[in-house]
């Protein structure tokens, strides 16, 4: 046995998605630390998410396809390895270093194909496949001067054709697809299917050219002109080649090849040389090469395991894809072409919705062997797991919707291959009740995320409870009350439980429609039966302590103040015997109020021009913000004025949880904004806006989600996201639980409030708009009303005297709480 | 017969319907007294034996399945109104006090 401090070392040549899950899963398996692992990539930067790449166009920021970083492995990125020798067991880098091994992984990917067509080597011509080849293509369109209409060219109608002409749209390109094949992605989809995909797509501002091919390109000043067989001339400014994949064995190592390419390999992935494996793109394993990404991960999970003495084997592949190209559902498994004899098809076109289905079963209609769906793919994650089981019953009837139900071996997630009863072990023991939980415990979920709607079904199955009531009192989510609460126009707990829940409703209900009521516009939190509704903090407009006091949060918006407020501050704090703190969100503390003092002290700092800083609510608490500008050498912009007008702009308002918010003036990020709900931060050109972030039991980062806008687009996009979140998320879940939990997930919430692909935008805009035109100081609207101000008493039958049983001592020249003790339990 | 000892509270009307008060009393010890959506008036013991805080008054009233119960602010343990038995842990309980409205006066009897 190899000791671990003298490691063997596993040289990997490749950095793509398949290379970073060999090392990850190798440095999860290899507890005692065989191996030491050195990576060459030829890329400058670390693996990132392929797949995802059309999405870079979104906010050209590289880091949000960023795959989670690597531990314990040696990276060294653009080094290009240029020979291998396999008899010193060496290989060797362009640089010219050279590093031993005693195993060695082939993960080089493959290169796009290019058709020999005359002019492809023209500027302005593009491969589509790394983050490189979009900024090119980028580039051409930025200094193409074409008058009229901005036009390219993709060649290759498959999926990754049509993900490029996406990215083409997504940098205002209206694209043509070029499409030998007679239909759009004739390896996935069938002819009735390619049909209404074309249709759907060509709404999409894409025309598509089938069954031609481009015979010439010529430049013509700054234009491209392309002629298509069909006779057809294309007026162009960016041309992209997506044609297809060629397995990379440009380094040549004397190894056998598979019959179409790529290093031949046993099911051990193993190629001729027993010291040398190859995995992915560049595989041919049973003289088959894939060019998707599952299959890649398959082979990753086989090699480590061989390394470590495994013998697991290539379990085969699935081909079935879901996809949302151009905003259209495409999902294709299992045979999905009926190449099995005697297979039998049951279709259902509905031009009229716009969705295609085809479900293929053998001969007998007993085994489910296939199928495609185009324009509506929800049942893609049930059906895809049943391909060579029985056929349900019900499914094939005419609008069927029979209750499907798994077998346990069933894989559920085929990008992590993990089966139905890995995932529905995890939630019988209790260690997964949500679709977060299940996500982190078994990764079921994190690839493609289109098994996510499964989940929610495998929770319910094993009767862990997903219903949606918000308490006994109500049937409905916070999010169906919402929208009760705004369509009727209710404006009453009373009223609301009355006519659409039960009972007297209690702690959980209650301050979830009192946040609606309020996110609403219906008054002071206290006013008329609005009181009886909050939150003891939400109640008292402060935040209770263990003693019953309550501490009293000032607003200080951008973490900008005065000498004289902060004076301010510190003599309300001496006259009233508070204890001081500064908090995490750049404000400051007063702790040991009693109720009846609460009152007193907001008129003292009322009256010096301070307000509620809404720390008590679930609602916006502080956007912090670094110095920025004004006065840091780094700064590109002014983070604490951003940081005031966020804060003045979002206060007051009520949300399903708390708020958080920060604001940094460049990539140094010294306000901590990926930590927040919603956090921005400085670019050269304008702001990058991060959203779903926070710190507390679970920290997050946020994810990225525009990037390089001014101002104004910044303030609309964050009114939407805030105001999104308002009307849909569960009570007490905050915007990360909220994003994670979306179908769709973040992609999801970048269309609908940077697309308006749910034509919802200005309706949410509108409402921030409500908020911020009706707000007012929740604090100054108690001082100013007596029978609000009356409540405000320890005791009714004897007003001013305290509470007797709070008392202080002193701690680091501060008072702090007795601890109370607890009283006998009576029986 | 020894007369009880009976103590006004507030009049009725300083009472909203489902909102606490506290009170002092003569001995100092301090009632939570509620008045529900019904119209009835239930008090308890202040002090959240939990926490040990008093501040039952300052709690969400309510009801779970059909049981008048009134919330601690602070731990969130629900306790019936009616028999001060926590709902949550019935071997924890808060003392139920006696009480009666007479000429728009809570009393404690």
């Amino acid at each position: 046995m190899t000791l671990p401090n003298n490691p063997m070392q596993l040289v990997v040549i490749g950095h793509g998605m398949v290379g970073h899950r060999l090392v990850e899963a190798l440095r999860a398996k290899d507890v005692s630390g065989t191996w030491r692992i050195v990576v060459f990539g030829e890329e400058k930067r670390p693996a990132y998410d392929r797949v995802a790449l059309s999405s870079y166009v979104d906010t050209w920021r590289s880091e949000s396809l960023e795959l989670a970083p690597l531990e314990g492995a040696d990276i060294r990125l653009g080094e290009t390895v240029v020979s291998v020798d396999r008899e010193r067991r060496v290989v060797t880098s362009a640089s010219g270093v050279e590093v031993s091994y005693d195993a060695l992984v082939l993960a080089t990917g493959s290169t796009p194909f290019v058709p020999p067509v005359p002019g492809r080597d023209l500027p302005g011509c593009h491969v589509y496949r790394t983050i490189d080849d979009l900024d090119a293509i980028r580039e051409t369109v930025k200094s193409a001067h074409g008058s009229g209409r901005r036009a390219g060219m993709v060649l290759g109608g498959g999926l990754l054709g049509l993900e490029a002409a996406n990215a083409l749209r997504g940098m205002g390109i209206s694209p043509h697809v070029v499409e030998l094949a007679p239909r759009l992605m004739p390896i996935q989809v069938d002819e009735g299917g390619a049909g209404l995909l074309k249709r759907l797509v060509e709404k999409l501002d894409l025309t598509v050219h089938t069954g031609t091919s481009a015979s010439s390109i010529e430049r013509d000043g700054s234009r491209l002109i392309a002629k298509l067989a069909n006779g057809v001339e294309l007026d162009l400014d960016v041309v992209v080649f997506s044609a297809g994949i060629r397995p990379r064995t440009d380094l040549d190592l004397g190894l056998e090849l598979g019959p179409r390419g790529g290093y031949a390999v046993d099911e051990g992935c193993r190629t001729s040389d027993p010291d040398v494996y190859a995995i992915g793109e560049c595989a041919a394993i049973g003289g088959t090469v894939y060019g998707l990404v599952a299959p890649g991960y398959s082979m990753a999970e086989v090699v480590a395991d061989r390394l470590l003495g495994g013998a697991a084997e290539f379990p085969g592949a699935d081909l079935s894809t879901k996809l949302k190209l151009l905003g259209v559902d495409v999902a294709s498994f299992g045979d999905a072409h009926a190449t099995t004899e005697g297979a039998l098809e049951v279709v259902v076109n509905n031009a009229v919705a716009g969705t295609y289905s085809k479900l293929v079963v053998s001969d007998d209609a007993k085994t489910l062997l296939g199928g495609i769906l185009v324009g509506d793919a929800a049942q893609y994650a049930m059906l895809r797991p049943l391909v060579g089981k029985e056929v349900p019953a019900g499914l094939l009837e005419p609008g069927g919707n029979a209750e499907l139900s798994l077998p346990a071996d069933a894989q559920v997630c085929s990008c992590h291959a993990i089966t139905k009863q890995t995932i529905t072990d995890a939630i019988c023991a209790g260690v997964c009740t949500d679709v977060p939980t299940i996500k982190a415990c078994t990764k079921a979920g994190t690839g493609c995320g289109s098994c996510v709607p499964l989940l929610k079904q495998l929770l319910t199955e094993c009767g862990v409870e997903q219903s949606k009531a918000l308490c006994e009192h109500f049937d409905h989510s916070r999010a169906e009350l919402f929208e009760i609460v705004r369509a009727t126009r209710v404006t009453s707990f009373s009223a609301l439980v009355e006519k659409h829940g039960r009972g007297r409703g209690c702690d959980i209900c209650k301050p979830a429609v009192a946040s609606i009521l309020a996110s609403l516009g219906n008054g002071h939190v206290l006013g008329g039966e609005q009181a009886s509704l909050q939150d003891t903090n939400d109640k008292f407009l402060a935040n209770m302590q263990r003693n019953g006091t309550y501490s009293v949060v000032p607003r200080i918006p951008g973490g900008e103040i005065t000498p004289e407020k902060l004076i301010v501050i510190g003599e309300v704090a001496r006259d009233f015997g508070l204890y001081t703190k500064i908090t995490g969100g750049q404000r400051i503390d007063l702790f040991g109020a009693t109720v009846d003092q609460l009152p007193q002290i907001w008129r003292r700092l009322v009256d010096a021009g301070f307000e509620s800083g809404h720390a008590y609510g679930k609602a916006l608490r502080t956007v912090k913000s670094c110095v920025g500008t004004t006065w840091c050498r780094y700064g590109v912009q002014d983070s604490v004025g951003l940081a005031i007008d966020l804060e003045l702009r979002y206060r007051g308002l009520r949300s399903p949880h708390k708020l958080k918010s920060a604001v940094s003036g460049c990539a140094r990020e010294c306000a901590e904004a990926r930590g927040k709900d919603f956090g921005v931060i400085a670019t050269e050109n304008g702001w990058n806006l991060y959203v779903g972030g926070n710190g507390g039991f679970t920290p997050r980062h946020a994810d990225l989600i525009a990037s390089d806008v001014d101002t104004e687009t910044l303030i609309r996009y964050i009114d939407r996201f805030l105001m999104f979140y308002i009307r849909t998320a569960d009570r007490l879940q905050r915007t990360s639980a909220w994003v994670e939990g979306m179908d769709g997930g973040l992609d999801h919430l970048r269309d609908v409030i940077i697309n308006d692909s749910l034509g919802i935008c200005a309706e949410l805009e509108e409402a921030m708009a409500a908020h911020v035109g009706g707000y007012a100081d929740e604090w100054r609207g108690v001082l100013e009303d007596p029978e609000k101000l009356a409540r405000f008493q320890s005791f009714v039958n004897a007003p001013g005297t305290p509470d007797p049983t709070i008392s202080f001592r002193e701690e680091r020249g501060q008072k702090v709480p007795v601890q109370l003790g607890i009283p006998e339990v009576a029986r | 017969m020894i007369p009880r000892c009976v103590t006004p509270v507030c009049a009725l009307s300083a009472l909203r319907p489902e909102q606490g008060v506290a009170a002092l009393l003569p001995d100092g010890s301090q009632v939570a007294v509620f008045l529900t959506h019904e119209g009835a008036v239930h008090a308890l013991d202040n002090i959240d034996p939990f926490s040990g805080a008093a501040v039952l008054a300052r709690g969400i009233v309510g009801d779970r399945g059909g049981v008048p119960v009134v919330v601690s602010p602070v731990y969130k343990q629900a306790f019936d109104l009616r028999t001060g038995v926590c709902v949550d842990s019935p071997s924890h309980s808060v003392a139920v006090h006696p009480v009666r409205v007479r000429d728009g006066v809570v009393e404690l009897t």
